[in-house]
Order: C-alpha cells, then sequence, then structure tokens
C-alpha cells in the first residue's frame, strides 16, 4: 500500500463517519415525528411537523384544537424523554465498554441499578408502610427521587471501595460491583417477600420501565442530569481510544487517565441514575446499541459516542411506538420490548458475525 | 569526545514491593543521541526500572528529573512529548485498525498539529515500521510480531509529534523484540539506533546479549534490583559478571573486526544460588 492508498482510505473512513452521522440524525428526527403521531388519537407525521414548526415560530394562529394539546402536552415531552433516556443509557454503555476495556460492560455495572432498585424497593415497601403520612406532603414523587439518590450512593460507595492512592482499579471496580449488586439484589428481595399484593405489582412493573409518566415537569428534571454526559462526551473520546491499549500505555500517551475515570464514571452515574428513577429499568440498549455501532463504522469512540447516542435514541422511541401499540389501549412496559426486540437481534447478529468481540 | 548532557538522570532510585526490593539504589543517565541498553536475567528489576524511568509508577527513593525537571512534577502530556514507551504486550479490546492503533500517538499531543501534518507523521512512521501495507487491516488479526511493529509504529508517530513542543526526547523500548523475525529484529534495532542518532536518548530493554553489545552505546547489566556494572559494552561484560548474573557457562571471545564480545553459552548448568 502506498501512502497515497492510505490517503484514500483515510478520506473514505471519515466520509462513512459523516454520512453515518448525518443520516442517523435524519432517520433519528423522522421517527421522532413518526413516533409524535402515533398513539390512542393518531395523528399523521405532517400534521405534526406542522404543529412544531408553528409551536417553534410562535406562530399560535396554527395552534388549535385537540390535536395540538395531545402532541404538545402529551406525546412531545414523551417522546423527548425517550429520545434522553435512550442516548444517555447508550452512550453511558458505550463508555462503559471503553472504560472497562471489556464488551460486556453495561450501565448497571457501576452500580446504578441496583443501588436504584433497592432504593426504589424500599421506598415502595418500606414508604408505604411507615412514611405514607409523610409522603403524601412531599413536593415531588418520592420513589424517582429515592431511585436516583440510591443509584448515586451505590456508585459513590463502589468508587471508594476501588479508589487507593488517587488510582481507580477498574478490575476491582467490577469485582466489587458484582458482590454490591448481589447484596442490592437480596435487599431488595426481602423487601418484596414483605411486600403486600399491590406493592409487588408497583415494584415489578417500575422496573420493567415505562415512558408512560412523561412530563414537561419531569423533564425539566430530568434534562439537566442526562445532557451533560451528551455534551461532555466528545471531551472523553480521545482518553477512551488511548485506554484501549491499557491504562500505563493511556499514560504514556499524555491521557489523564484518571481525570477521565473520574468525569465517565460521574457523567454515567447521573444519567443512568436519572434514567432509572424516571422511567425505571431499560435493559439492553447499553449492550446492543454500541456493539451495533462498532460493528458497522467500527470502535473509534469519536464516532461511536455520538452515533450510539442516535441509535439508543432511536432504539428507545421506536420501542415505545411499540410498546404504546401493541396491546393498545393499554401499554406494555417498555423494558421487555427493548429485550424482546434486542435479544433475538443481538443473537442473530452474534451468529453471522462471530468476530463480534474478538477478532 | 565531551560528556554529552544526560536528558534524563535517575539517582539512587528504589522501589519496593509487598516489603520486597525491586529496584534498590540504582543510578542511572540517558544521554541525548546514545542508544543505552538495559540486560539481566528474569526479574532482574529491568521493567520496573523502566517504570520508574517512565513516570508510570512512583520511586519509593530517590530522584529523577527529565529536562532538567523533576519527573513528578512535569504535566501529562509534556511529559509525552518528551518521551515514547513501548511496553512489552499491548492487548487491546475491540477491534481497531492498525490506522487507528498508529494515529494513537499523534491523536492526543499532536493537537496543535493540522490534519494533513498528522496524517502525514501515521503514514511515514507505518511505513517506517514496515507496516503500511497492513493499514486498514485490524489490528487483531495481526500476528505477534506485526503487532509489536504496529506498537512501534505508534511509538515513532508520538516522537514525531512530541518533537514540535521538545527538542530532547526519549524513546523507552521494552523487550521490542521478542515476537520479531532476525529481519525484523536487525531492522527495528536498527532503527531505534538510527533515531539515537538524530539525537534522541534511547533505553532499550534487551535479552540477546549478543544483540545488546552489538548495539548499546552504553550497556547496563541489573541483577537483583541492582545495577551491578554500566558502561561501553566491550569494557563492561566479562566472563566472572557473565557467569554471576546469568548464572550460566560462558565462552566470551572477541569478534574479530570491531572487537565487540562474542558470547558463545556452553550448556544451561543451574548453579545453586549463593
Amino acid at each position: 500500500m502506498s501512502s497515497q492508498a492510505l490517503t484514500t482510505l483515510i478520506a473514505g473512513r471519515r466520509r462513512v463517519g459523516l454520512v453515518a452521522v448525518v443520516g442517523m440524525a435524519l432517520a433519528c428526527l423522522l421517527l421522532t415525528i413518526v413516533a409524535i403521531g402515533q398513539g390512542a388519537i393518531a395523528i399523521a407525521p405532517g400534521r405534526v411537523a406542522e404543529i412544531l414548526m408553528a409551536k417553534l415560530s410562535g406562530n399560535t394562529a396554527l395552534l388549535e384544537g385537540r390535536d395540538v394539546l395531545v402532541v404538545l402536552n402529551i406525546r412531545v415531552p414523551r417522546v423527548l424523554l425517550g429520545l434522553l433516556v435512550g442516548a444517555g443509557l447508550a452512550v453511558s454503555g458505550a463508555l462503559m465498554q471503553g472504560l472497562f476495556r471489556n464488551p460486556l460492560a453495561d450501565p448497571g455495572l457501576v452500580g446504578v441499578s441496583s443501588g436504584a432498585a433497592l432504593a426504589a424497593a424500599a421506598t415502595i415497601v418500606l414508604g408505604d408502610r411507615f412514611l405514607a403520612g409523610t409522603m403524601m406532603k412531599l413536593p415531588f414523587a418520592a420513589l424517582p427521587a429515592g431511585a436516583f439518590c440510591g443509584g448515586l450512593a451505590s456508585t459513590l460507595a463502589l468508587y471508594l471501595i476501588a479508589t487507593r492512592g488517587g488510582r481507580t482499579s477498574v478490575a476491582t471496580m467490577l469485582l466489587a460491583g458484582v458482590a454490591l449488586g448481589a447484596f442490592a439484589s437480596a435487599l431488595t428481595g426481602l423487601l418484596a417477600f414483605m411486600s403486600d399484593d399491590r406493592q409487588l405489582r408497583d415494584l415489578t412493573f417500575w422496573s420493567l420501565g415505562s415512558l408512560g409518566g412523561a412530563s414537561w415537569t419531569k423533564l425539566t428534571v430530568v434534562a439537566p442530569i442526562i445532557l451533560p454526559l451528551l455534551l461532555l462526551m466528545p471531551l472523553l473520546a480521545r482518553g477512551l481510544n488511548g485506554l484501549m491499549l491499557g491504562e500505563a500505555e493511556a499514560y504514556h500517551l499524555g491521557i489523564p487517565v484518571q481525570r477521565i475515570k473520574a468525569l465517565t464514571i460521574l457523567l454515567v452515574a447521573l444519567a443512568v441514575g436519572a434514567s432509572v428513577a424516571t422511567a425505571g429499568l431499560i435493559g439492553f440498549v447499553g449492550i446492543v446499541v454500541p456493539h451495533l455501532i462498532r460493528l458497522s463504522v467500527g470502535p473509534d469512540h469519536r464516532l461511536l459516542l455520538p452515533l450510539s447516542a442516535l441509535g439508543g435514541a432511536m432504539l428507545l422511541v421506536g420501542a415505545d411506538i411499540v410498546a404504546r401499540l401493541i396491546v393498545a389501549p393499554a401499554e406494555l412496559p417498555i423494558g421487555i420490548v427493548t429485550a424482546a426486540i434486542g435479544a433475538p437481534f443481538f443473537l442473530w447478529l452474534l451468529l453471522r458475525r462471530t468476530s463480534l468481540i474478538d477478532v | 569526545m565531551s560528556e554529552p548532557t544526560p536528558i534524563l538522570s535517575g539517582h539512587d532510585l528504589s522501589f519496593i514491593a509487598g516489603g520486597r526490593p525491586l529496584v534498590a539504589d540504582a543510578t542511572l543517565d540517558l544521554a541525548c543521541g546514545t542508544t543505552t541498553i538495559l540486560i539481566g536475567p528474569n526479574g532482574a528489576g529491568k521493567s520496573t526500572l523502566l517504570k520508574l524511568l517512565t513516570g508510570e509508577i512512583k520511586p519509593a527513593g530517590g530522584a529523577i528529573h527529565i529536562a532538567g525537571e523533576n519527573l513528578s512534577t512535569v504535566p501529562g502530556w509534556r511529559l509525552a512529548c518528551l518521551r515514547a514507551v513501548m511496553a512489552q504486550h499491548a492487548r487491546l479490546a475491540f477491534p481497531f485498525s492498525v490506522y487507528e492503533v498508529a494515529s494513537l500517538g499523534v491523536d492526543g499531543i499532536g493537537r496543535a498539529l493540522t490534519r494533513q501534518r498528522r496524517e502525514a507523521i501515521v503514514a511515514e512512521s507505518l511505513a517506517a515500521a514496515g507496516v503500511l501495507d497492513l493499514a486498514g487491516r485490524r489490528y487483531q488479526t495481526l500476528s505477534g510480531g506485526e503487532q509489536q511493529r504496529v506498537q512501534f509504529a505508534r511509538v515513532l508517530c508520538q516522537l514525531d509529534a512530541g518533537r514540535s513542543v521538545a527538542e530532547k526526547q526519549v524513546l523507552f523500548l521494552d523487550e521490542p523484540i521478542a515476537s520479531l523475525d532476525l529481519c525484523h529484529q536487525l531492522s527495528l534495532l536498527d532503527m531505534a539506533r538510527s533515531i539515537a542518532a538524530r539525537g534522541v536518548a534511547v533505553l532499550i530493554v534487551l535479552h540477546d546479549l549478543n544483540l545488546a553489545v552489538t548495539y548499546a552505546d552504553h550497556l547496563v547489566v541489573m541483577d537483583q534490583g541492582r545495577i551491578i556494572a554500566q558502561g561501553e559494552p566491550a569494557r563492561t561484560l566479562d566472563d566472572a559478571l557473565l557467569r554471576q548474573v546469568f548464572k550460566v557457562d560462558l565462552t566470551l571471545s572477541r569478534a574479530p573486526a570491531p572487537g565487540l564480545p562474542f558470547l558463545l553459552p556452553q550448556q544451561h548448568r543451574s548453579r545453586p544460588a549463593a
């Protein structure tokens, strides 16, 4: 190969990356408009676009009718929450896989999910039993707040366990995460054992995930917690590329390894904590999306992270359409849909391409 | 010939792990334009000393200065401009291409360079390491020797990108020829020497004693954590030292032309530890 051929190769790769980003961004926009139209009252995509344009341009004359209210007050916040949570989960997955240098890593590894699930169970079962009077007076929903705090607390505990002398051992964090997860699920199990039928039902549905409760209020709380991850991820991309060679090599390359680790874990814990708190446990997005992207455009994080964000957003919004339509007028928990679509698709990929991970 | 000023100097270095001293009282200078080769048996502390000098681990005692500054106070990115390190094994978790692996050398510290310049550096380094043909391949599909040459290309990239910031540089190679065939062994070591000739201080950990004496300007012999001899290769090695360090009976003769020592192991007979 001449260096001329190499230049062509690089230019070709860059073009593929650009096409992928632009193409997926457009697809994501289209899916968003379709998703806003779907539901108990079907609204044509053209009408959805018209309402959104009118709202954005401040043209109030066009903003009349029942469909406007449905779109602006119910559908838009729900789809935006789906975009945000999906992007957050997929990027968190890609970041965790990069940080742990392990293709099996998922956002749950930082301890957020197990901690959040335990705190949620505690809120449902114990809160109901002992604090029912007080909780009614709280200005916010106790369940998401509890889940968020539980997720952050377990991440913090893990981080402190794995950090010695200013260096965080990701291997220790992985093992401690498994232990802490097992402990948290034991306690969650104990709480489930203590709960009555209604509490058990609440707990089960929460753990299957749903975008059902979306509202503008919820969005304004969640967006500032998930957006930093999406806005700051370009700062992490180069560092994570370097970390692929190992921590020592990354250090030799001049990468601030400890800062990258701490920032990644913090951003992921916040984003996943907020996702779990508002939408429950939604599995598989953080595993399946980054792997799909790696298969199609390669593992370079500068491309992997933005494409994972778009892919995760599309997967979750798409899954939410299915969840709303398949048993209408009831709604399927979205966690069931993402796993039921994601797992077979992933298996099919594994069968087709055995070289997903190693070679 | 006047003694060149060292760009990197370690003074009285020690490092202790698990209560055992891995490196003790090691004093070593690396001079620009000089190829220093570090030899010693397994477990002699060669890699630990290398890790101390690259800043990867902090010494328990002693001080290291690079380009006149205390190593521990040099910021990471500036250190990356001052020195490049090729470690023994580099395994990748995900299928990066050869080009992507090599360009890691310029991605971090070469941000001030133009994209054209960065791409030119990577292409030149891949060509120099003889892996330009593999640029589009996945790193993990390569043989061990090819991977080692790609890592060498990455290190060349880093030196090239760092040169715009740091005029004097150090190159560390930890057993760089372990998986290479004879032809590539010699070509990598030749290249290391030509890098030294351009004014870089090169430190190589090697196991092949004959290659070590052939390629070293300065030979350093380690045993049990200590530097027990260092200097010009022809004057540093003798039968007694080699027998003591490597615990093998040797015949040491002189190659006719340059008068370098030539070592022929007699048999692998372990002697009981003293």
